[in-house]
């Protein structure tokens, strides 16, 4: 299962990852060997088998429609890197 | 006998008989640190100030109790209200949390005192905390050596004496594996036991928080108080919390213990498989019966792990763009390269490996060949164990395939370092606890060896890991770390 | 041109759930208030933060699904949709993938007359996203800001098969649901306040042609006329493209309200792939039949019973029954009257008509008019005692509506009250019979527009306040008794 550059391109892209040339190259590389290790598991058969999504038999967790006191906005915002007007600030959306 | 030297419960004799104070017990860690961090490294930021100061407040009131005035360490990846939090990513370093976790409040509301937050591979991603943004942390048997990881900072501050006990968290082994290389205890709970609130998110399915100490006493004594439901937690589950110190009898008599094949097969180095097997035997002598199973789809958990856990940090790290917290990047003129470039920026390389793969992984087209593939296998991981623990009480096991290795020597090839979680993976899989215990010293080095329990059944681990440790002693051993 | 063409349309509708708390934290989801206080970090998606679910998001898109006639599924789970953008704080959305907690509905619509049963797909739970807004002067500003008290607002995501054929068809189905969705009581779907969304798939085919045409997503559609004139002109640009030999090409378009037209919304970096998976950090639902029958149990009345009771139980026409069901207000103002006025088709008249008339003159809804049902009977009532005419009644109902004065006042203001006792009529009918002994003869002498000048004349001396019927007996009686 060997990655073209392009797909590498195209997962960061996904990803939202800027790579350089040399990290496209090295993933490529890399996450090929790493999928042909993944392909090991072609080596069991799994009709059948349920996927394992939830490992704890529990189901019905909820909480209560009441309202709890929202967090102190000076709170929400003072990690913020640029925000202003009480908002965070990112560039323009077209 | 220094005070940094002492285990939690011999700590709380004192305070209860007010020989000491906890001021004493603080200033005598603090200076600890002061001597030794400077090598060890395991302290991404100290709490000097406030340890201090609610010690002195704790001292005023008089009534201690509990592990009341008792210092400790959180892995930085631990949200600690008013202090950095970092999850030893670049894209976090200037991060101070607004609420703190409910592991670490459950001990603060204990008046447990925060010394400081300790390193830990970036985002948990690692086996050797070497992937941390800031520095690399040194195994205090060894300075030339990693001290394991994802946390490693917790393993090796409690193996060098800067804290009595430290929290630290587990996906892939990152709890066992350092407490094995560090020679300390160290406990994974069962998937749903510790709430996970608060705790920087890895692979939500199957991280899990845990406790680094220097013997097994203390490790039950604070896992009794910081397991349990969590209202915060879908996944923290509503099952009663024994006293885990209750349980710590000695006696292993009739305990039913089997040891995989697999798990003492290549890929373990011989030493350690002797080491390990000779625990067994003296498990034998104390009167358990050992026996030898197969948990035959285990080759399989690390290349099944490998897709799971990758696939759910792409989505757990997303949140990290710049926009509400943490690293940003300012020269980005729209939003897909803000997003694009401060990530590249903040996340180191196997942070963005990994994000790489679970992204491919969950992509259109190759979602079932591996996502969803991964998934089937995990299902038939967790069933080999169902069948081998219908017929036993614990499963035993080397905690890790080798001693602790030089730093550098495996920062080439991902796979190779991949290779240290392949005995820790499984059980993480399968949701199980698993506590890793010193149960030897290979040239010099610490051996661990894991006891893996049936689900929500700590209390049998911590029994039969008392009664091994009490019956030999390795924890007694400390590191010669020269205090100038 | 078109008239060879189907246009084929589905909806997907986004009605946000009336909770007083997010889905998956406990903010409160109150409209309109300052910007980020609503939020915790939970909602702000911070390191280390987990959901937890509402049970009454829960209970609501199940009643939802019971109004739709859906299957509630016994076991439903979340999935995480991952995509970036400034609004979605995680990153992902929390939605439902493959197992939606509602699946395989319908509902019926009526086009003038003509009925028609349109499928609903699935319906599925997930959090709303934030706001982004253009920091002052959208042309100039480099910036965008970001609020986050929309985000985690409980959504009902409602899809419908593309069973509608036109843009009326569609506006009809809109129209209905959000009735249906007002009748259940769980939403208020307030398309201005964004609490009711829709975005059309529209494509067109030549009639007779099974395979679809490729379609396109109208996105921003803020209104039913909106939603009309949008579809229009899309299958008219589809139609044209087609006819021009052009490739429709799928993608997403927004609807510029100002220009009247759809625009294309392609982003090149846009390379859509939401990579859903398990949500890990909340457990499946099993929604137990017990749970779905006390949820049947405990709905509200919906349009198709209430009209089988104003036929059935108030001899209303079918067509009254369906105009006065069209929403709970008009319903229960219907209910109201005839409690204390049980004359249900007088009632339904004069909703139908006056009322309905002065609502979409001052387009009104009748829950903020000021008429009261109170004031509608009684004004019946005044009616039936003959206080006031039925002529009269047109002009104190549009005083009541508009002031929101009780009958009784306006009919003393304005000082209608209609004279019916004869002590006062007669005198005054013999009088104006004497003034014009001619006309008395002509009608003697059979002369029957006789009558009708000397009613003129009353109805002039009495400005119209005469109770005509009484007049008319005592006029016949006067002129009949004079030599
Ligand atoms: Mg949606
Ligand atoms: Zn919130």
């Amino acid at each position: 299962m060997a990655l073209t550059i392009k797909e590498v391109e195209h997962v960061a892209l996904l990803a939202r990852l800027s790579l350089s040339e040399d990290e496209k190259r090295k993933f490529a590389e890399q996450l090929s060997s790493i999928l042909d290790y993944a392909d090991s598991l072609n080596a069991i058969p799994t009709e059948g088998v349920e996927p394992l999504t939830h490992i704890l038999p529990i189901q019905n967790v909820f909480r209560e429609d009441e309202v709890k006191a929202s967090m102190d906005r000076r709170e929400i915002l003072a990690n913020a890197p640029l925000a202003e007007d009480s908002q965070y600030k990112v560039p323009k959306i077209l | 006998m220094e005070l940094y030297e002492l285990t939690v419960h011999e700590l709380q004799a004192l305070l209860q008989s007010r020989a000491v104070s906890s001021e004493e017990i603080v200033k005598s860690i603090l200076a600890r640190i002061q001597a030794v961090d400077e090598e060890v490294k395991s302290f991404l930021t100290l709490t000097e100030e406030q340890a201090l100061n609610k010690a002195r407040a704790l001292d005023a009131t008089g009534n201690i109790s509990g592990i009341a005035g008792i210092p400790m360490g959180l892995k930085d990846i631990f949200c600690t209200k008013g202090v950095k939090t970092t999850c030893g990513s670049r894209i976090l370093a200037n991060f101070v949390p607004p609420y703190d976790s409910t592991a670490s409040r459950r001990l603060d509301e204990q008046s447990a005192i925060l010394v400081g937050k300790l390193n830990m591979d970036e985002f948990a991603m690692g086996s050797s905390t070497e992937n941390s943004a800031f520095f690399v942390t040194r195994n205090p048997w060894d300075l030339t050596k990693v001290p394991g990881g994802s946390s490693g900072g917790s393993a090796s501050a409690v193996a060098a004496d800067e804290v009595p006990f430290s929290l630290g968290t587990d996906t892939g082994g990152s709890i066992r594996q350092p407490a094995s290389f560090c020679g300390v205890v160290g406990m994974k709970p069962t998937y749903g036991r510790v709430s996970r609130w608060g705790v920087v998110a890895f692979a939500s399915s199957l991280d899990q928080v845990g406790v680094f100490s220097k013997d097994v006493r203390d490790n039950a004594i604070i896992m009794s108080i910081i397991a349990g439901h969590d209202p915060l937690d879908s996944t923290c589950v509503n099952v009663d919390v024994p006293d885990y110190t209750s349980c710590l009898d000695g006696s292993v008599k009739g305990l039913r213990i089997a040891y995989p094949k697999e798990y003492f097969g290549r890929g373990v180095s011989e030493p350690i498989r002797a080491i390990v097997k000779r625990a067994l035997q003296k498990y034998e002598e104390l009167g358990a019966i050992v026996e030898e199973v197969s948990l035959p789809h285990s080759e399989y958990a690390l290349p099944a792990y490998y897709l799971v856990a990758p696939a759910e940090a792409s989505a757990n790290l997303a949140r990290f763009d710049g926009v509400r917290y943490g690293y940003r990047d300012f020269e980005a003129e729209n939003v897909v390269d803000l997003f694009s470039r401060t990530r590249d920026q903040g996340f180191g390389d196997e942070v963005k490996r990994r994000i790489m793969l679970g992204t491919y992984a969950l992509s259109s087209g190759y979602y079932d060949a591996y996502y969803l593939k991964a998934l089937k296998v995990r299902r038939l991981i967790a069933d080999d164990f169902t069948r081998v623990f219908a017929d036993y009480d614990i499963i035993a096991s080397p905690t890790a395939p080798t001693v602790a290795f030089p730093v550098g020597e495996q920062s080439g090839d991902p796979m190779t370092i991949y290779m240290n979680d392949i005995l820790t993976v499984p059980v993480n899989m399968a949701g199980l606890p698993g506590i890793s215990i010193p149960c030897g010293f290979e040239q010099g080095l610490p051996v661990g060896m894991q006891l893996i329990g049936k689900a929500f059944d700590e209390a049998t681990l911590y029994k039969a890991a008392y009664a091994f440790e009490q019956n030999t002693g390795f924890h007694t051993m400390k590191p010669k770390l020269g205090v100038r | 041109m078109g008239k060879d063409y189907e246009v084929v349309i589905g909806l997907e509708v986004h009605a946000e759930l009336k909770t007083e708390t997010k889905i998956f934290c406990s903010c409160s989801t109150a409209f309109g208030a300052e910007p980020n206080t609503q939020t915790c970090p939970v909602c702000a998606g911070f390191p280390g933060v987990l959901p937890v679910l509402n049970k009454r998001v829960v209970e609501l898109a199940i009643t939802t699904g019971l109004a739709l006639h859906c299957e509630i599924p016994e076991l439903c789970k979340f999935d995480r949709k991952n995509y970036f953008y400034p609004d979605l704080p995680k990153a992902y959305q929390i939605s439902q993938f493959d197992l939606p907690v509602c699946k395989k509905g319908f509902l019926d619509i009526d086009v003038k007359g003509q009925k028609k049963r349109v499928g609903i797909t699935r319906a599925h739970m997930e959090e709303d996203a934030g706001k982004l807004v253009h920091q002052g002067d959208i042309t100039t500003t480099p910036f965008s800001l970001v609020d986050l008290n929309r985000c985690g607002v409980p959504l009902l995501e409602i899809v419908s098969e593309p069973d509608m054929r036109s843009a009326a068809e569609a506006r009809a189905y809109l129209e209905k649901l959000r009735s249906m969705l007002l009748f259940a009581g769980v939403s208020d779907c307030k398309m201005q306040e964004g609490s009711l969304r829709c975005d059309a798939n529209v494509s067109v085919r030549p009639f007779g042609q099974s395979k679809l045409g490729t379609r396109t997503e109208i996105k921003n559609l803020n209104s039913f006329r909106a939603l009309e004139r949008a579809i229009e002109y899309e299958a008219r640009r589809q139609i044209e493209a087609v006819e021009d030999g052009e490739e429709i090409i799928q993608e997403t378009r927004t609807w510029d309200e100002d220009k009247q037209v759809t625009r294309s919304m392609r982003s090149k970096e846009e390379a859509h792939d939401y990579r859903y998976f398990p949500e890990p950090d909340l457990p499946p639902l099993i929604i137990s039949r017990e749970w779905v029958e006390e949820i049947r149990a405990a709905m509200p009345e919906m349009p198709e019973q209430a009209q089988t009771r104003l036929v059935e139980g108030h001899g209303l026409p079918e067509y009254d029954a369906e105009i006065l069901t069209i929403t709970p207000e008009s319903l229960s103002f219907f209910d109201r009257c005839v409690q204390d006025y049980p004359d249900a088709k007088t009632v339904s008249n004069w909703m139908m008509g006056e009322f309905s008339r002065l609502l979409n003159q001052n387009n009104l809804e009748i829950g903020d008019s000021k008429l009261t049902p109170v004031h509608l009977v009684q004004m019946l009532q005044a009616i039936d005692d003959g206080t006031i005419s039925g002529k009269m009644a047109k002009t104190v109902f549009e005083e009541m509506f508009n002031s929101g004065k009780s009958p009784q006042e306006v009919i003393s203001e304005k000082g209608m009250v209609q004279i019916s006792d004869s002590s006062t009529l007669v005198p005054l009918i013999e009088e104006i019979v004497k003034a014009n002994p001619k006309v008395a003869e002509d009608y003697k002498n059979g002369k029957e527009k006789a009558f009708g000048f000397f009613i003129g004349q009353i109805m002039k001396a009495t400005k119209g306040q005469a109770n005509p019927a009484i007049v008319n007996t005592l006029l016949k009686d006067i002129l009949n008794n004079i030599e």
